[in-house]
């Protein structure tokens, strides 16, 4: 037990050591997007207009930290090991050490989980200048920990199965940046067709959004949502070590 | 003696090709081992199955009395690899990239900082610790490379084509470093395709073509195979023919009793190279 923590410290302290160094850029730079879609939807688009009785800024800001959140780690978590495995090859110097493939996957995980939250944070503090949340409960940070572990999980599965830099950006092209418009983040998903509304079910984003706008709207807590997306998550955790296994054969 | 690395049968299929088939190989303890082949001919693909990389689709294979497949931890912590290309973290500077592989194997942070200070000394990188990993040469990178593969102090250490694209100076360093490491006590599997790198280094090698294992010895065994002395003979001014001979003697006569035109003729000790030509075919490379 005691051995495995250090393990998994010894994998994340090698990024925590590239973050420590590079941290202003890395916040600036995943700060960006969500700060302009705060301006432009929520400022430009959204004045005056109100979504399930809420103005449409308190109703967007959930989405784009659910938005926020995913992003982040995604890339944190996946570019960084794919980065690893492809570029500097360096990867395999894990591989040959006596570290177990739970240390290794959980390490690389936590790296998207601590920038992810960073990022949150920021985006939140910054939110908050704009419109404060009415009703913000504890389930609030429960549920962006949990955002930013499924993603990363994701970020790190994607990245052990990448062959090339194109495989990654194919994936977050097709599946990352639509998911992150369409997952209730931007509009309810009671405005969308039902047909669409059940697609987009399928969406851990889509689950995200909903928990975090619960928690900090004070809407009724969509427990089913937050188990959902936990499942997405127990799911890609599960093929990281498939994946990792099979790459190592 | 002891043996370090014993495979019975190896065998790596990749689908359907065979990189490695059947090798039966032995390395014994304290021995710099040369594991030679013309490109693709299967040496980083059994580098990698050594060092539990890759799976072997048969055939099972001991290093240090630990069978890979069954306790590939327990190998891990007696092996060192230096891989080919430079798999160093380039976000990383010198000294982190030693501190890491010492956090991954375990070894207390006291010992590690003392073992790491030792080995950047050791290798010559004192200077550089704190260097980024860009800033480096290709001679010192490499050297890193080792220095961070000897900090759980392996009993067996791979290098996988140690020098290749370093200067002669680097390079001459390296075979230094390699000597040294050797006679402190450290088993060296060293593939390279320079042959004359072999023959400087190793007490034993191994040739490898086509996944086969062609050949196995001392140097001047392999050589007395072949022919001790070699006459190089151009023809037509065009390409070169070798000759191999048991002795100067036999070298000498058949000269002599070569036409009058041909006129440009060497004759040399025969050298591990010229082994490796015979064995592995004339034209190396171009199949």
């Amino acid at each position: 037990m005691l051995e495995t923590l250090r393990d998994i410290y010894a994998v994340l302290w090698v990024d925590l050591r590239f973050l420590s160094r590079n941290w202003a850029k890395t916040l600036a730079t995943t700060l960006v997007a969500p700060v302009l879609y705060l301006l432009a939807f929520g400022y430009g688009l959204g004045r005056g207009v109100s979504i399930e009785g809420y103005s449409y800024l308190e109703f967007v800001i959930p989405g784009i930290l659910a938005l926020t959140a995913m992003t982040t780690t995604f890339n944190a978590a996946g570019m960084k090991l794919h980065v690893d495995r492809m570029f500097y090859r360096c990867f395999d110097e894990t591989l040959m050490s006596p570290v177990s493939a739970f240390s290794i996957i959980v390490g690389k995980t936590l790296i998207g989980v601590v920038r992810g939250l960073m990022s949150s944070v920021a985006l939140l503090a910054a939110c908050l200048v704009f419109s404060p949340l009415p009703a913000v409960d504890l389930l609030f940070p429960l549920t962006l920990v949990a955002t930013c572990f499924v993603f990363s999980f994701l970020g790190v599965l994607v990245a052990l199965i990448a062959k090339s830099h194109q495989d990654m950006s194919v994936f977050m092209s097709l599946v990352i940046l639509p998911m992150s418009f369409l997952s209730g983040t931007f509009f309810s998903l009671n405005q969308v067709p039902q047909a669409l509304s059940i697609v987009l079910s399928f969406s851990p984003l889509t689950h995200a959004s909903l928990c975090l706008r619960a928690s900090t709207l004070g809407q009724p807590f969509p427990w089913l949502s937050l188990l959902i997306l936990s499942g997405f998550g127990a799911v890609f955790f599960a093929l990281c070590f498939v994946v990792l296994r099979r790459a190592n054969a | 003696m002891e043996e370090v690395i014993a495979t019975q049968n190896l065998t790596k299929k990749y689908k359907e090709v065979c990189a490695v088939e059947d090798l039966n190989l032995r390395v014994n303890s304290g021995e710099i081992f040369g594991f030679l082949g013309p490109n693709g001919a299967g040496k980083t693909t059994t580098i990698r199955v050594l060092t539990t990389l890759a799976k072997p689709s048969s055939g099972s294979i001991r290093v240090s009395g630990f069978d890979v497949a069954k306790e590939p931890d327990k190998v891990k912590k007696v092996i060192g690899v230096v891989q080919q290309h430079l798999s160093l973290d380039l976000d990383l500077n010198v000294r982190e990239n030693m501190e890491l592989h010492g956090m991954l194997h375990h070894i207390p942070s006291g010992e590690r900082k003392q073992r790491i200070a030792e080995l950047l000394a050791y290798v010559g990188l004192t200077k550089q610790s704190e260097k980024m990993i860009p800033e480096l040469s290709g001679g010192m990178k490499k050297a890193a490379m080792i220095a961070r593969a000897l900090v759980h102090k392996p009993k067996v250490l791979f290098l996988d084509e140690p020098t290749v694209g370093l200067d002669v100076q680097a390079r001459r360093r390296m075979w230094d470093l390699i000597r040294s490491l050797n006679s402190n006590g450290t088993t060296i599997f060293l593939t390279t395709h320079y042959i004359e790198e072999a023959e400087a280094l190793c007490q034993r090698v191994g040739i490898i073509h086509q996944g086969h294992l062609i050949a196995l010895g001392k140097p001047a065994e392999l050589r007395q195979k072949v022919g001790m002395v070699t006459v190089e003979i151009l023809v037509d001014g065009k390409f070169t023919r070798y000759e191999h001979f048991p002795d100067r003697e036999a070298a000498t006569q058949h000269v002599q009793r070569l036409p009058p035109e041909v006129k440009t003729i060497v004759i040399r000790e025969s050298s591990l190279e010229d082994v490796f030509v015979e064995l592995t075919g004339k034209k190396v490379g171009e199949d």
